[in-house]
């Protein structure tokens, strides 16, 4: 079997590292995730806190990595300092090939340093540099050009780096890599500011012999062309992300104003029909991508001291983001919306989580449970330039109530008040899809309660009428599946195109003997054993709570009933404890 | 089905950067074409410039008529192909890197692995994995 099975493990306390080579896991658990959830289980601290030398960030990349169109994401485990239990995040721009390239199949970063460093990762080992001049700098574009100018590899490395709100400890800062892609979700930027760890650049450019040349090439020309030709990847290609404004919104799905409405009026204006109209400057892609989903938009803006003089700015923009600071603000006016994106990138925040916050914030201050005392600014729905200074409160914290903020929307509205209109699923800020059940179970039973473990926005829209039961069983089938996507490890908008049957091809180029049903399994085994590891952190399924909000705005499925949700949730709980106890029996 | 050969007379040229995306895939092509899925064989280089959105630097071999790269080599491991650019004789190369160094445009490249250079043949393999018409193929007169 073709895999590189090589882990590179730092200690960032003692500032040493060492490679092994642990082909027993990548042969068991295939990598990315599968690899990274047991490699955690080693390496971390149980019940650590998040922040404490014990909490351990794994990255891993898989067997399809540099082999395959689309296999373009590291899979990022670390314990989140948001939820408090198993975080995981996904990303792409270089990160995966400069791993891959290294030579690497995983790395594991442990401990605290005591100043702030970055790393500069190669074949060779890491580099261990002193990040004072970088800690503080207000914009996390000046520190990836330093950076970028002066560091080796261009073209062939990826600059993760954190922003002042890592730094700072916002719960859900997130990691940046290559400027326009991000962990974001889950708080992986305030791991690394509790690890002093400003930065991390990986190069390399190593290759593999590939033995059965001709079956990889024609396995390689097949998802190629499905890629490009089938119509597949049509969505993401063309207006990216964002073309889900309009449908969503059509559907009287997309959360508007804290979700006190589910269609925006200004929808037409933050589409991604009028933003590639009028303001898409470029599209990119990640690494090993023919797609490039990634929209540059540009914001030009006069100098008002100084006439025909022009800044330029570009903003990256995708359907989470227009909706979490866009319809959730009630922000219409795109200059402005997009200067806010931009800001929260200078920050180096979590988007989504950003938005709801301040949506939640909005609303408890227009309710009286806030005072201009605590929110220094005027919040108050589309004013964009209000949002722009209360992102740069968050990350400055200079009271009691940004204290709060940023430590996440549960946090805040249980010091406030609010928690009716609080959206928060597991600890983790909601995901911009109000499109029926499916959706809302699935980020409650998700393991990282997004909307991205099990997609039932998706369900919501295909099928109707069906029992609680059935959407949890769908929702856990479709989660174990994701797994595997994961372990291998390949984009999910080309989910598509990974079918079963072409992993299983994919696969077999490299040697690998798994049929449909065994990657199944393992999808299904990999799933259990985070459950299992979510249980070994103090997760408790029954104390899990819908935000009442959702149930006050009808979706296209008519009002949500609490009690089908709760037969939803009862089941899963049931579904959860069969887990735990074949686990434990396991031991 | 997408390997085409027959490289003669022909010359890999940059249609438009501009449309780059930063994909790489032409990148990975250029590996496969000789076994190897990764990067350390490839004869092409994607850069941004100064960052993502400044977009990509495409660095190709030109075909030069008159390659700086063949009059630097010391001991003619380098030979002049037909209709431009040069052929690289592995077995008389001893990894001294003046042909690298003699590229104004980084269009020799180095496989660290064998300390052998990585020189463009103009097959035209890339270009069939280019899904943005930045990478084209020219046919070019003896």
């Amino acid at each position: 079997m073709i895999n590189q099975s090589n882990v590179l493990y730092i200690d960032l306390g003692r500032k040493s590292f060492y490679v092994k080579n642990r082909s027993d896991l990548f042969d068991k658990w295939l990598g990315g995730v599968g690899v990274a959830l047991q490699l955690y289980k080693e390496e971390a601290v149980k019940s650590a806190n998040p922040f404490d030398p014990g909490n351990t960030i794994v990255f891993a990349v898989g067997p399809l990595t540099n082999l395959y169109p689309l296999a373009s994401k590291v899979v990022a485990v670390f314990k989140s300092p948001l939820t408090g239990n198993y975080g995981e995040s996904h990303a792409g721009g270089r990160s995966a090939t400069a791993i891959r390239s290294a030579g690497y199949g995983a790395i594991v970063i442990k401990g605290v340093s005591d100043r702030p460093i970055y790393l500069v990762i190669s074949d060779k080992g890491v580099q261990f540099k002193d990040a004072a001049t970088l800690w503080g700098m207000r914009s996390t574009f000046t520190v990836g050009r330093v950076l970028r100018e002066a560091l080796p590899g261009a073209g062939l490395r990826t600059i993760m780096r954190i922003g002042r709100a890592g730094e700072k400890l916002v719960r859900y800062a997130c990691v940046i890599t290559e400027t326009y892609r991000h962990f974001g979700r889950m708080g992986l930027g305030a791991v690394f500011g509790s690890k002093k760890l400003k930065a991390l650049i990986i190069h390399g450019k190593s290759s593999i012999y590939m033995p059965k040349i001709k079956i990889y090439r024609d396995t390689y020309d097949e998802v190629y062309k499905l890629a490009v030709k089938s119509g597949l990847m049509k969505k993401y290609h063309e207006l990216g992300t964002s073309m889900n404004v309009l449908s969503i919104n059509a559907l009287g799905a997309l959360p508007t104003r804290n979700l006190s409405e589910a269609k925006f009026e200004g929808a037409e204006q933050i589409s991604g029909e009028d933003l590639a109209a009028k303001k898409l400057g470029r599209r990119v892609a990640c690494s090993h991508c023919p797609i490039a989903c990634i929209h540059l938009a540009t914001i030009r803006e006069p100098y008002p001291d100084e006439p025909y003089f022009y800044k330029t700015t570009f903003v990256s923009y995708d359907y989470e983001l227009l909706y979490s600071l866009g319809s959730m603000l009630g922000i219409s006016d795109t200059s402005g919306l997009l200067k806010l994106i931009d800001g929260v990138e200078v920050g180096g925040l979590d988007a989504i989580s950003t938005g709801v916050v301040l949506a939640w914030a909005t609303e408890a201050y227009k309710k009286g449970l806030i005072k201009l005392g605590d929110s220094l600014v005027d919040l108050d729905w589309g004013k964009a330039d209000a949002y722009r200074e209360a992102v740069k409160l968050i990350i400055d914290q200079p009271n009691e109530f940004y204290k709060a903020l940023a430590m996440g929307v549960d946090y805040a509205s249980k010091i406030y008040g609010g928690s009716e209109f609080a959206l928060s699923f597991g600890g983790n800020e909601m995901p911009g899809y109000h499109t029926g059940p499916a959706a809302h179970i699935g980020y409650l039973i998700g393991s990282r309660h997004s909307h991205l473990d099990a997609a039932g926005y998706s369900i919501d829209q295909k099928i109707k009428n069906l029992s609680p039961q059935e959407i949890v069983d769908k929702l856990i089938e479709e989660e174990s599946w994701r797994q595997i996507l994961s372990s291998l490890v390949v984009c999910y908008f080309a989910r598509g195109i990974y079918e079963p049957s072409i992993v299983k091809k994919a696969l077999n180029a490299l040697g690998y003997e798994l049929d449909e049903e065994r990657l199944k399994e393992l999808g299904r085994r990999i799933y259990e054993d985070k459950q299992a590891l979510k249980a070994s952190e103090g997760f408790k399924p029954y104390e899990l709570r819908f935000p009442e909000r959702i149930f006050e705005v009808p979706t296209f499925h008519g009002s949500i009933d609490k009690n089908y949700m709760k037969a939803a949730l009862e089941y899963y709980s049931q579904i959860f404890n069969e887990i735990i106890k074949k686990s434990s029996n396991l031991k | 089905m997408y390997l085409k050969l027959d490289a003669k007379l022909k010359r890999l040229v940059i249609i438009d950067a501009e449309r780059c995306v930063g994909c790489q895939l032409c990148m990975f092509a250029c590996s496969r074409r000789l076994g190897f899925a990764g990067l350390d064989k490839s004869a092409i280089n994607v850069k941004s410039i100064g960052g993502f959105e400044r977009g990509f630097t495409v660095v190709v071999c030109r075909a030069c008529i008159d390659p700086p790269c063949l009059r630097a080599c010391p001991v003619d491991a380098l030979r002049a192909r037909d209709g431009g650019g040069v052929l690289l004789d592995l077995s008389k190369c001893i990894g001294c890197r003046f042909c690298e160094r003699a590229c104004d445009i980084g269009a020799v490249f180095w496989d660290d692995s064998m300390n052998k250079p990585v020189i463009c043949v103009h097959c035209g393999y890339c270009v069939n994995y280019c899904n943005f018409k930045v990478l084209g193929i020219e046919e070019m007169n003896s």
